[in-house]
């Protein structure tokens, strides 16, 4: 029973869907389907974050290892929470003087939008430029000439690395008819022009396949949950 | 370059100093030294090839020279044969970390719709989304354009949640999820908002975009379901190949990674730029010197890397 | 002047090609799985990063170290959760009968209980409810890079032996495959994100890519009616190829020979069929 009325509600409302697609009547139910769930989510949210808040003041009382930062953690939640929710700072919008909290509590200036602009932001940022530093240490690890694949993988890569910059328009600029009218002909040997080639061509050759499988593999994956053969994310009986 | 060496040799002194320990490294250890290197030299390395150029651009205001390509041009095309009082959507769905590579599209693009005096509806589908658009317009039409009134030559209508299930609704009826502006401001008050009724009444969508919900879903829910819409996209390097198929019958233009956005602001500083154009509409034009230096440190490693693989005994052995 | 009164339709003709394809697609993966269930056998190749799943956490347990996993930062709405959550009862009950530790944090409430419920299904089919604890599937923080540095504070503290990256995932990729990589543990990561796809191949052991990583519930339950779906998804990519074949061979003909004929053929393809 515990397993049997979920499985029911996801395949009735599954194949509704999937109905209600073809049928012009029905066709905003899927709208207000995601509108649910997003209600739903919100829910879940206001779950983890209470998950989140005993796991860390757990962490404090044990004094577990680590339990600064899970201190850390609780103030920042709190703190950032206080400040939005009470509009901390927030003067009333020009419509509405009368009213402390009608202004909006990202306005310029207010300890939220400090906390956003001079925080939030910068750490975020931060953790997303790493990405280069991986890059480079991925490149020097992993990317070897080992065999015919490898190296054409490597021809590619060369060419758009340098196709991007300066480098690859400079290196190439003398295939120019302004020089030669012969090289109207090798113009596509540019490796400005070769790097938009690839991405046009090979590349989008390659995406295509991979999300036709892509695609297929949701078809397939959908159905087995709609019609119960996989019950895995139902949990125990 | 000699003359800024010469004047900010410190910074090169430091530069010199910090790599001499690896210098050291190698010379003891040579050649096995360089198999086994530790990650932290190459994250030094990355380091100093980002920062050095941007030191040099900031100090020096030399950018490298752009050759826009295709796909910027048709972007700057779609735009520019707009005529005065066209509204066009600015969906601007990315968030902080990608303010990088977006903020400079999302900034030539405002720019370039207020040159051409363009109706402006902001919107978001990103929670973060709200500051991007906060902010681009604090630092473009606010300094640069004071004569642009809101509500009457752009709008702020912000976020709404429920993803691209907003743009279901929007592309039928706008008003059944917009009834205010970010501000608080009901719709039918807002000279601009009179006659929009949905987004089908835009010329133009401009989809600034580093994720999900993004580009896609508005091609996918917004574009091919009404084939009049016609929508130009900014997305991230990373993303912008799964975006080729769409090109050119439902995507009209698209600028990919840091290369697009300078691309495009070379266009729009060669249209509208003037003598000494503010460095503000020249970020993506600045970016790409540390671009050039990571791509080719990036290349000079596999090089080494592929180099110590040919000639390393052991492989033979395995 | 005569009014009509307004009529309801029914059905929107103009998605009835899709229609086709879908009965088509769907049909042929029921029709597998019928065959199946009549005892067809099912060969399926093999799938190296599937088959390393038991490798992977039997080396966890010998280290005493922990197992990761991580299902994506999407929430339940996305197929890739789903399947993510469904192979984590795959993976947690080789752990369960291992008698490892697995940790999964979540970036999203629902599917933290989502892979609770998983979790607890997979000990209690392993015999080892008693092992079971909440408080191995946490939430951490919906915010992607905050939770992508509590995953590498995690890995660079806890030093998990076996990772599993398998879900949802976007600029994050990189940043978790390399501290894994730097920790030596090996790393198992699978996404129907196509541009995150070449991340996880260069940074981690085995690589589920796109469809693989949707037949990996099947390939691991080993379960006939689940092989029957796979098989039937190969008979979806011999319908799509055959599409493909038909209509470039019919855009080339109608850009060579210029017939209408040909020309109404492919109009028929790309605005009828395909839109």
């Amino acid at each position: 029973m515990k397993r049997t009325v979920p499985l029911l509600i996801a395949a009735t409302t599954g194949f509704v869907l999937i109905v209600a697609y073809f049928v012009p009547p029905m066709q905003s139910w899927s709208e207000q389907v995601s509108v649910w769930f997003d209600i739903l989510a919100a829910v879940a949210f206001v779950l983890g974050g209470a998950n989140l808040m005993k796991i860390h003041l757990k962490h404090i009382s044990d004094r577990a290892r680590g339990w600064g930062y899970s201190a850390v953690l609780v103030v920042a939640f709190l703190g950032t929470l206080f400040v939005g929710l009470g509009k901390i700072g927030v003067n009333p919008a020009t419509q509405f003087p009368d009213f402390a909290w009608s202004g909006p509590y990202r306005q310029n200036g207010s300890p939220f939008w400090v906390l956003f602009e001079y925080v939030f932001t910068p750490l975020n940022s931060t953790m997303f430029a790493l990405v280069a530093f991986y890059i480079a240490s991925a490149a020097f690890r992993a990317f070897r000439a080992k065999n015919a694949e490898a190296i054409l993988l490597l021809g590619t890569a060369f060419i758009v690395l340098l196709g991007r910059t300066f480098a690859g328009v400079a290196l190439t600029s003398w295939i120019d008819p302004a020089v030669w009218s012969g090289f109207q002909y090798f113009t596509g040997l540019r490796i400005e022009n070769l790097t938009v080639y690839i991405m046009a061509v090979f590349n989008t050759v390659g995406n295509r396949a991979i999300m036709i499988g892509i695609a297929l593999g949701i078809v397939s994956t959908s159905l087995k949950i709609l019609l119960g053969l996989d019950r895995s994310y139902l949990g125990k009986e | 370059m000699g003359a800024f060496l010469r004047q900010e040799w410190w910074i090169v002194a430091v530069f010199i100093a910090s790599l001499l320990p690896l210098v050291h490294v190698l010379f003891t250890g040579r050649v096995s030294a360089l198999r086994s290197l530790d990650r932290r030299w190459i994250f030094l390395l990355m380091f100093w090839a980002v920062l050095l150029p941007i030191y040099y651009v900031s100090s020096t205001g030399n950018v490298l020279p752009e050759v826009p390509g295709a796909l910027a041009q048709a972007t700057f095309d779609e735009i520019e044969k707009l005529s005065p009082g066209d509204p066009v959507l600015m969906a601007f769905d990315y968030d902080p970390p990608t303010t990088g590579e977006m903020a400079p599209m999302a900034t030539a693009f405002v720019r370039h719709a207020a040159e051409k005096r363009l109706r402006m509806y902001f919107m978001t589908l990103w929670p973060p989304g709200a500051q991007m658009i906060d902010d681009t317009i604090a630092r473009v039409l606010k300094p640069d354009f004071p004569q642009l009134v809101y509500g009457r030559d752009y709008v702020n209508l912000g976020y709404k949640s429920g993803q691209e299930a907003v743009i279901k609704v929007v592309v039928t009826n706008l008003r059944e999820l917009y009834t205010t502006d970010v501000l608080g401001t009901g719709v039918q008050n807002i000279p601009m908002m009179d006659g929009i009724t949905s987004i089908q009444q835009m010329k133009l969508i401009i989809n600034v975009a580093s994720g999900t919900p993004g580009t896609k879903e508005w091609v996918q829910y917004a574009v091919t379901p009404y084939p009049n819409l016609r929508i130009v996209a900014g997305v991230t390097g990373v993303s912008a190949p799964l975006y080729y198929p769409y090109i050119p019958r439902q995507l009209n233009g698209l600028l990919g990674a840091i290369k697009g956005a300078a691309e495009y602001e070379q266009l729009v500083l060669n249209r509208y730029g003037g003598p000494n154009p503010n460095p503000k509409y020249m970020e993506g034009l600045r970016r790409m010197a540390p671009q050039l230096v990571g791509h080719l440190l990036i290349i000079g490693l596999i090089i080494v890397a592929n180099v110590l693989y040919f000639t390393d005994p052991a492989r033979g052995r395995r | 002047m005569e009014t009509s009164a307004p009529s309801i339709v029914w059905f929107d003709l103009s998605r009835v090609y899709f229609l086709f394809v879908l009965i088509a697609m769907c049909g042929a993966v029921l029709t597998f799985i019928v065959l199946a269930r009549r005892g067809m056998p099912m060969r399926v190749r093999q799938i190296a990063g599937l088959a390393s799943v038991d490798d992977a956490v039997g080396r966890a347990t010998e280290m005493g170290r922990p197992v990761l996993f991580v299902p994506g930062i999407l929430d339940m709405n996305d197929i890739q959760t789903i399947a993510a959550v469904t192979m984590l009862e795959r993976v947690g009950k080789t752990v369960a009968e291992y008698d490892a530790r697995i940790e999964v944090p979540t970036s999203k409430g629902l599917v933290m209980v989502a892979a609770r419920e998983a979790l607890q299904a997979a000990y209690a089919s392993a015999g080892r409810l008693e092992n079971y604890s909440a408080d191995d599937v946490y939430y951490v923080t919906e915010e992607q890079f905050a939770y992508v540095g509590h995953l590498q504070g995690l890995m660079a503290r806890e030093k998990p032996a076996a990772c599993f990256y398998l879900g949802g995932f976007f600029a994050e990729s990189l940043l978790l495959a390399e501290t894994g990589n730097g920790i030596g543990a090996i790393q198992i990561a699978g996404t129907a994100q196509p541009q995150q796809l070449p991340f996880f191949v260069a940074a981690c052991d085995y690589t589920l890519i796109g469809e693989e990583f949707f037949a990996a519930s099947a390939y691991l339950s080993g379960e006939p009616d689940q092989l029957g779906t796979l098989k039937g998804q190969d008979i979806g990519k011999l319908i799509v190829a055959a599409g493909i074949i038909v209509g470039s061979v019919a855009a080339t003909l109608a850009a060579i020979t210029g017939s209408p004929a040909v020309q109404r053929f492919v109009v028929f393809l790309t605005e009828r069929v395909m839109s």
